[in-house]
């Protein structure tokens, strides 16, 4: 184990998936010479070279559509988008021809692609650039949703990403790439998708959050630990689509209350689907009316205090918690 | 509009038994057409159905130079692509009837046909979003070293959308082994091309790419055609460079099997000039003759073999079931889908 970035997370796992299978390359805006505009590629054109680390013209629906040409014909592409808002120029790609792709044939063509990059909110990038459309994609049957909160996560589950033969929508969160926490070394670590994970075990409440909300959400556990006395289930579904509810439904069997928290906009939100999820098989064990938690329902704003009162902050999730423990 | 003969001085020094293939591939095109168009009639058929009826030149010119491990590419229009290349011409009428033993098991239909075994990609309904799909497969071309070549068919209305700079500025940037194939049916849809591109010949786009060439030829001539091509495989094989064609062609028939043949957009006399003055086919028939490449009687056996194949395509796709329900959630992902039917509990 050591301690690193959710960036250097995420370059290992392309390092190390690249050095295992020589499909595999790395496409998008500045991913080479510039080590990414993130840097989360860094290093990676010195080791493998142009042809499996290509810097691509600022053309989204295009290099998208090279990727799931050359996924068509057996290799395995990465496509970094610079921001996920800037992937809505490629939404036919990944849409129309990834999604569908296996299905269309038949299942004679798979479709082995990995879309990655940073999505939600930095800091007062404004309306265009900070979009959380984490369920747009996870409406498409034939994609795979993923969005890791940890770097562990990002590291295990971005390895699994790329080795399935589906194609995944990979969810960075832009303000985690400097966070830190353990991450193994081995070559052979990876995580599962489709399985959620525990964050933090408790009785009185589940909390279902994914991606940057989770660290706020644990942090809401603490407050409510220390100052009500309430033990909160923090649970991470890590990946969207397909969702591991289960976790979720036995949790929530347990605890009888449920709060939902994600950084999107509440319509037809990821939450939305949880919600139903829960009321169709746990309807009975439920002692309170779920709550949400949401990115607020308005674009982005650019001054600091309106982009911080859009978040769904600690202090928001704290108050939910409270209204369904009846204790506010 | 004269009536032409031949423009085709010379026949490319192809043996009679080649020449005479490419014309039984032509004749293929047109009758299964025309059965496809019957079948749509009479409701065995659904959906949007594009027919070919008057471009056969293009895809039988463009396809029968091409290699076995070459990859073929093209739009919703395919479906003598697909039979050219190839294809069984049973699995692309059960296809298009929505049967299983249809090419896609009767889940992509008309606009979708695709065949692994043959390398054809595709069958693609978005207007332009296989371009790059193409530049992806010259990409894993050029990744892996090997002497392929990518054909991509596309329509008139493609050369104005975003996609067609996007994939052909990365062709000519990668240096990729793209052959692009406008078919310029006078007509996207219903919007004639001067209505639609601020340019004469769609070909000229070509100069925007350093090392792209560009070609704007006679489309109803398959062995210009057919010449074209030959020239850009060989730019493509061994300079890995990309080529531009645009083959000025006309379709006989509607749009879709939606609409009719002549409307407000077009006039019943154009149609009929064409069809009557510049048909791809009688035209070959006539260089063929006047080469003396064919018997009469070899016309005859044409069409009486391939009323066989194409009454077979039918009686195949007849016989074929529709699919069963569960097939509804399968060819999703690589692996079950349970959560599907987990949420869905009474279909």
């Amino acid at each position: 184990m050591a301690v690193i970035t959710y960036r250097d997370a995420l370059n290992q796992a392309l390092r190390e998936e690249m050095r295992r299978d020589p499909d595999i390359f790395l496409m998008g805006e500045e991913v080479g010479a510039y080590q990414g505009a993130y840097k989360v590629s860094r290093g990676l054109l010195e080791e493998f070279g142009e042809w499996r680390v290509r810097d691509m013209p600022i053309a989204e629906l295009g290099f998208t559509g090279l990727g799931v040409g050359a996924a068509m014909v057996g290799l395995r592409p990465i496509v970094e988008y610079m921001t996920w808002s800037f992937a809505l120029l490629a939404i036919d790609g990944i849409v129309n021809s990834a999604a569908k792709m296996r299905y269309m044939s038949g299942s004679q063509f798979k479709m082995p692609i990995t879309f990655r990059g940073p999505s939600g909110a930095a800091n007062q990038l404004a309306a265009t650039h900070s979009q959380a459309l984490d369920s747009w994609y996870a409406h498409v049957p034939g994609l795979k949703v993923v969005a890791p909160a940890t770097a562990r996560d990002a590291k295990g589950l971005l390895k699994s990403a790329i080795r399935d033969d589906d194609p995944v929508v990979f969810l960075e969160g832009e303000l985690l790439y400097g966070s830190k926490d353990d991450v193994p070394e081995d070559e052979d670590f990876t995580l599962p998708l489709g399985v959620s994970e525990i964050k933090r075990p408790g009785r009185d409440v589940t909390v279902v959050v994914h991606s940057r909300p989770l660290h706020s959400a644990l942090a809401a556990a603490d407050t409510l630990e220390r100052e009500d006395g309430i033990s909160v289930e923090v649970i991470d579904p890590r990946t969207l689509r397909p969702m591991d509810i289960d976790t979720v439904l036995d949790s929530v069997r347990k605890t009888n209350r449920c709060v939902i928290v994600e950084e999107g906009w509440p319509v037809c939100g990821i939450g939305a689907q949880i919600v139903d999820d829960i009321q169709r098989e746990a309807f009975d064990y439920l002692d309170a009316p779920i709550a949400r938690v949401t990115g607020a329902d308005a674009p982005h704003p650019y001054a600091a205090n309106l982009e911080q009162l859009h978040f769904p902050q600690a202090d928001l999730i704290v108050k939910a918690i409270r209204q369904v423990c009846y204790r506010d | 509009m004269a009536t032409k003969i031949t423009q085709s001085d010379e026949l490319l020094g192809l043996d009679r038994g080649a020449l005479i293939e490419m014309l039984r591939w032509m004749v293929l095109g047109r009758r299964f057409e025309e059965r496809a168009g019957e079948m749509y009639q009479v409701g065995e058929i659904g959906g949007f159905c594009h027919l070919y009826i008057g471009q056969e030149a293009v895809a039988v010119g463009a396809l029968t130079p091409l290699r076995g491990d070459d990859y073929v590419i093209t739009a919703y229009r395919d479906h003598v692509h697909g039979l050219v290349r190839g294809m069984d011409p049973g699995a692309i009428m059960a296809e298009l009837f929505g049967r299983v033993d249809g090419s896609s098991k009767g889940k992509g239909g008309s606009m979708h046909l695709f065949d692994a075994a043959t390398n054809f990609m595709g069958g693609h309904a978005i207007v332009g979003g296989h371009l790059p799909i193409a530049v992806g497969i010259g990409y894993a071309i050029r990744y892996r070293d090997t002497d392929q070549v990518c054909v991509c068919f596309l329509g008139d209305s493609v050369a104005n959308i975003g996609a067609f700079n996007e994939a052909l500025n990365m062709a000519a940037l990668f240096r990729l082994p793209v052959i692009f194939i406008i078919e310029n049916n006078q007509y996207g849809m219903g919007t004639a091309v001067h209505r639609a591109a601020a340019i004469e010949n769609l070909a000229d786009r070509a100069c925007a790419y350093s090392g792209m060439q560009g070609w704007t030829i006679d489309g109803m001539e398959v062995l210009e055609v057919r010449r074209t091509v030959e020239m850009a495989v060989e730019r493509a094989r061994t300079h890995k460079l990309p080529s531009l064609i645009e083959a000025k062609t006309y379709r006989f028939v509607g749009h879709s099997m939606s609409d009719p043949n002549y409307g407000h957009y077009r006039t019943k006399e154009e149609v009929h000039q064409f069809k009557a003055h510049d048909d791809p086919i009688k035209g070959y028939i006539e260089t063929l003759r006047a080469h003396g490449m064919i018997k009469e009687s070899e016309l005859s056996d044409i069409e009486a073999e391939v009323k066989k194949i194409v009454d077979d395509s039918v009686e195949f796709a007849k016989r074929s079931p529709v699919p069963q329900a569960d097939d509804l959630y399968d060819d999703i992902y690589s692996g079950e889908y349970p959560d599907a039917k987990r949420r869905d509990p009474w279909r």
